[in-house]
Formats: C-alpha cells, structure tokens, sequence
C-alpha cells in the first residue's frame, strides 16, 4: 500500500510536468496544426538557463529567494525569445509549404539546440544548488518533499491561469479564433502573426518553469534532458487529443501515472524479469496505443471535425 | 469628409487567373447610405469582384478607392480596419466559439488589450471588455438571435447562422456591409425578415453591397443594380431599368449572341 500511494505521488509530481510540456506542444499544434518537434529542447534550454543564472547568483551572495525568483524571470524570458524565433526562423517561411517540411526543420532546431547546449554547457551533469532547507512529509507511509508539493501547486495555478487566458480574454478569443479559420480571423481584424508567435511564447514560458521543475525535482540538468522528456510530453498531448488543452492536462498526469505505477510494478508482474530500468518503455508503449485504438486522444475532436 | 463622394470607388477592375480573365475593366461606384446588388449569372465573376472588394484576391489592374482613400495590394485586415466588413456565401463562422463570442471577435478590430493587458488583467482592460460584451449582446438581440448567447455557433439553426454572421460583421463597425448570397437556403417567411434586417441596417447609415441569385429580393430592396456577365458590367441602374434591359434580359435567358 505504501508502494502504491508512493508511485501516485511520484506519478503526480512527473505528469504535473508533462503536462505543462504538452501545453506547449498542443497548442502550437491547435493553431498551425504543426508538431514543433524543438519544444523538448526549450524546456531543456530553460532549465539550463535558470540553473546557471540561480548558481552564478548565488555566487554573488543573493539570497536564495530572489536568486530563485529572478533566474525563473531569465529563464521565461529566455524561452520565449527562444520560441519566437524559431517560429520566425523555422516554421513561419515554410507555413504554406507542405507539412513535412517544417516538421523536417522542427527535427533541425531541435539537433542544433542540444549541440548549441552541449558546447555552452558541457557534456556533464549539472546539479542543482541547495536553496533552502527542504524537509520531507510522511503521509500513509508515503513520502513526499517541500519541492514535489511546489511542483504540483505551481502546475495547477499555472494551468489555471492557462484556461482564464484562452477562454476569458480577447487573446485567448483571438487564439481560439485563429486555431478554427486563419482567414475569417483576419477578416476581423487579428493579426494571425502576432497570435502565432504568442502561442509559441506562451508555450516557451511554461515550457521553462517545467525545465526548472525538472531539475529541481531531480537535483539535475543535462544538455541531453529536452529530448526523452519532449517525446513524453508529445505523447501526453496525444494521450489527451492533441490540439486540447485540457486534453494535454489529463494526458500529462495521466501519463505520469501510468509510468510510475508501471515502473512500481513491473518487477513483482513480471516475477522479476523486468526491472524499473523498464520506465521509459511504458510512455512509448500509451503512444502506440492511442494511436492504434483511439487517434484522437481521449478529449480529442474526430478528425472529420477539424478538416 | 465629403459625404456627396462615392464610399467605394472602381475604376477599371481586371482580374487574371493565369490566362483565365475573371474580371475586365469593371468600374463602378457606391454611394454612402445606398443598398447595390451586384447579380448576374452563374460564372459572371460576381464573388471575384466581391473577393477583391473585400481584400481576399489583390486586382491584376485598376483603381481602388474607399472612403477617400487608394488601396493597392492590400491585406484583408487593413480594408476591415479601413470599414469593410463581409459575409459569406457558404458560412464561415467560427463553429466551435460561441455565439457571443462570434461577435466580439469582431469587436478585435475596434478594441485594444495587448498580451499584458490580457495577462494583468488591469481596470481599463477589464472596462473594455465588459463594453465589448454588452456591445455583442445589442447585436445579437438586434440581428434577431434567440437561441442563448452561450450557444456554439454550430449549433445553432441555419437561418440564425446566416444571421450571426451579420452580427459579426456589424461588430467591426463597417461603413460598407458585404453581404454575399444571405439569403442562400432561406425560406420565404427568413428572406423576407433578412429584407427587413437589411433596410434597418441601411437606417443606421452603414451602405450595403449585396450578391444575390434572389433577383425578387435584389428588385425589392436594392437603389440600385449592377449586372455583371463573362466578368464585364454589362448595366447598372435603378431595379426597374435594369429588369427591362435587353442585354442583361438576353445574358440571363441565354443571350441571342450565342445563337
């Protein structure tokens, strides 16, 4: 029973940041109908970012609150100039062409990223400092730390806010607008462009604080991070319905619980033939699946609908 | 502003196709406060005049002049920021918003709240959204919505769609209404309360260009008419005159030329 609480807790923490990742994924996929394949690389990037911005800062003496607060702000800010440029450089010439070639250059961005990432940083492990004094909580057995609990609380505010802007404002008007038929939207007066790059922004920005959550819940950041966590977030946003964004906040939790009650189990299902090393096989496994028996995703519009 | 001066002004309006020639030296003006029906047979180029009017295609050759100003390779948000708004022949609303919602994205155009209004939330921004709302809310109740304003457009009936649509178009606050084929698929008792929808919406000062196969409703409450035929104006005068013209007699019971 312990088992069982610890891997929903676990499974909790991680899908909380899958979903922020296939947020970003999903929406850019609402509006251009494009998988950026980089999105991966941002989130890496973010972390990247934050991280040596909160270890140079405390360096300096800063205190660690504001060491914290201020690297989150770099690394937001970072991302999403990021995300807008490669929407500019990348996708934008290539909109009406057919869509396998931005996907190709998605694939591109993404190869450059990690080798940009790699000679800026490294090939090493970074770890994560020390910020302040963490302690863990026992519940039923379970633990839980100060840090999993800020993850979880952070996501559902962020994607609280997330649904409050697209569905309550007259961007997210102009997002969903934009999303449904790029010519009658500019018949009224939306500048696509503008709503576009937003989108990517948008995404960018949560894709950072997800590569903050990251390192800080595993202590680590590597140049190589982006790549495993973008597929998984990919498959989440497809778990979900890609395109819908309650659809990636279901998916990402979801697909964080299925690995880590997967990974929990794996050993006493298979008497021991298969280890916990087996994580990563379950992600994959759902994709295969949903793509089999249900395309669209569990919240996702048939396809008929969209076309 | 001279208000004696046309609000739309054409002169010598081609369209090329590749070596298909949709439009040929089409002029024609539109003063402010009339209701002009553009008609014509099957093919004529109507909707390609309606299309370069409206922004969607840019004109091969020829002037453009609305409201005063010239235009020339220009970009449909412009000639909707510039008072042009238009409507559809087969609906394009956005299916899965909401009927209000419909309309206050045509509020877009005459609103402001950038991204960190959108994000802050801040007093002014809030303001102009609560007018925005209260504004779409006026429209629909003005174009005759009954269904709730929380309806998705898609499910909504197909008159009020076509209705929708206009509200929609109103919310940019045009000076010019483009409406192609509104009454397409209507029944009697909904084109006769479209004629209705349409002579108030002249009373309120915005003119209105129409395209319309339904030539009884075209007579009934157009100033004026132009008739178009293998891309050229081949009329344009009040209903009565054109009713009797020959040319436009022969262009649409299959003109003696082709004998």
């Amino acid at each position: 029973m312990e088992i069982f609480l610890q891997q929903i807790i676990n499974g909790l923490v991680q899908g909380s940041v899958y979903a922020l990742v296939a947020l970003g994924y999903t929406m850019v996929y609402g509006i251009l109908g494009l998988i950026n394949f980089a999105h991966g690389e941002v989130v890496m990037v973010g972390a990247m970012l934050a991280l040596s911005a909160l270890t140079a800062m405390l360096g300096w003496g800063v205190p660690p609150l504001l060491a914290l607060l201020l690297s989150v702000g770099l690394a937001m800010a970072g991302c999403m100039a990021l995300g807008y440029s490669i929407e500019r450089i990348a996708y934008r010439p290539l909109r009406h062409a057919p869509r396998l070639a931005p996907l190709i250059t998605a694939i591109g961005v993404s190869i450059v990223l990690q080798n940009l990432a790699m000679m800026i940083w490294g090939r090493q492990y970074h770890s994560f400092p020390t910020l302040f004094a963490t302690s863990s909580h026992v519940i039923g057995g379970a633990i839980i730390n100060d840090i999993q609990i800020a993850i979880v609380i952070l996501a559902v505010l962020i994607m609280a806010g997330l649904m409050v802007v697209v569905h309550r404002t007259r961007l997210g008007r102009a997002m969903r607008a934009v999303a449904e038929n790029q010519h009658s939207a500019q018949l009224m007066g939306v500048d696509v462009n503008r709503v576009i790059s937003i989108t990517f922004m948008l995404g960018s920005a949560l894709a950072a604080i997800a590569g903050l959550m990251v390192s800080a819940n595993y202590g680590l950041a590597h140049y190589y991070m982006g790549f495993l966590l973008g597929l998984k977030a990919f498959t989440a946003a497809v778990l979900g319905g890609i395109g819908n964004l309650r659809g990636a906040m279901l998916g990402g939790l979801l697909l964080g619980l299925i690995e880590s009650l997967g990974t929990g189990y794996i050993g006493d299902l298979t008497g021991g033939f298969l280890g916990s090393n087996y994580q990563d096989v379950f992600a994959f496994f759902v994709l295969i699946a949903v793509l089999v028996f249900r395309p669209s995703g569990l919240l996702g519009e048939r396809i008929a609908e969209r076309a | 502003m001279n208000n004696t001066a046309p609000l739309l002004q054409l002169s010598s309006i081609g369209k090329q196709f590749g070596g298909l020639t949709a439009l040929s030296d089409v002029s024609l003006h539109i003063q402010r406060g009339e209701i002009y029906g553009l008609i014509g047979p099957n093919g004529a180029g109507k909707t390609t005049l309606f299309n370069v009017i409206t922004g969607l295609y840019q004109p091969s050759s020829g002037k453009f002049q609305f409201d005063g100003n010239s235009y020339q390779a220009c970009k449909p948000h412009i000639l909707a920021q510039a008072g042009i708004a238009r409507t559809f022949q087969n609906i394009r609303l956005f299916a899965n918003l909401t009927a209000l919602e419909n309309v206050m994205i045509g509020r877009h155009l005459r609103t402001q709240a950038g991204v960190f209004g959108a994000l802050f939330r801040n007093q002014e921004n809030r303001n102009e959204e609560q007018a925005s709302r209260e504004r779409a809310h006026e429209l629909l109740r003005y174009v005759g919505i009954d269904k709730p304003a929380d309806t998705l457009a898609k499910h909504l009936p197909y008159g009020e769609q076509r209705r929708l649509e206009i509200a929609r178009a109103l919310a940019t606050e045009p000076l010019l209404l483009a409406l192609d084929e509104p009454a397409a698929g209507m029944n009697a008792t909904e084109t006769e309360s479209l004629k209705i929808l349409l002579q108030n919406i002249r009373s309120t000062g915005i003119t209105v260009l129409l395209i319309e196969h339904d030539v009884k409703l075209i007579m009934g409450l157009c100033d004026r008419v132009a008739v178009l035929n293998y891309g050229k104006k081949i009329a344009e005068d009040v209903p009565e005159k054109v009713r009797n013209d020959a040319e436009v007699i022969a262009a649409y019971l299959g003109g003696s030329d082709e004998h």
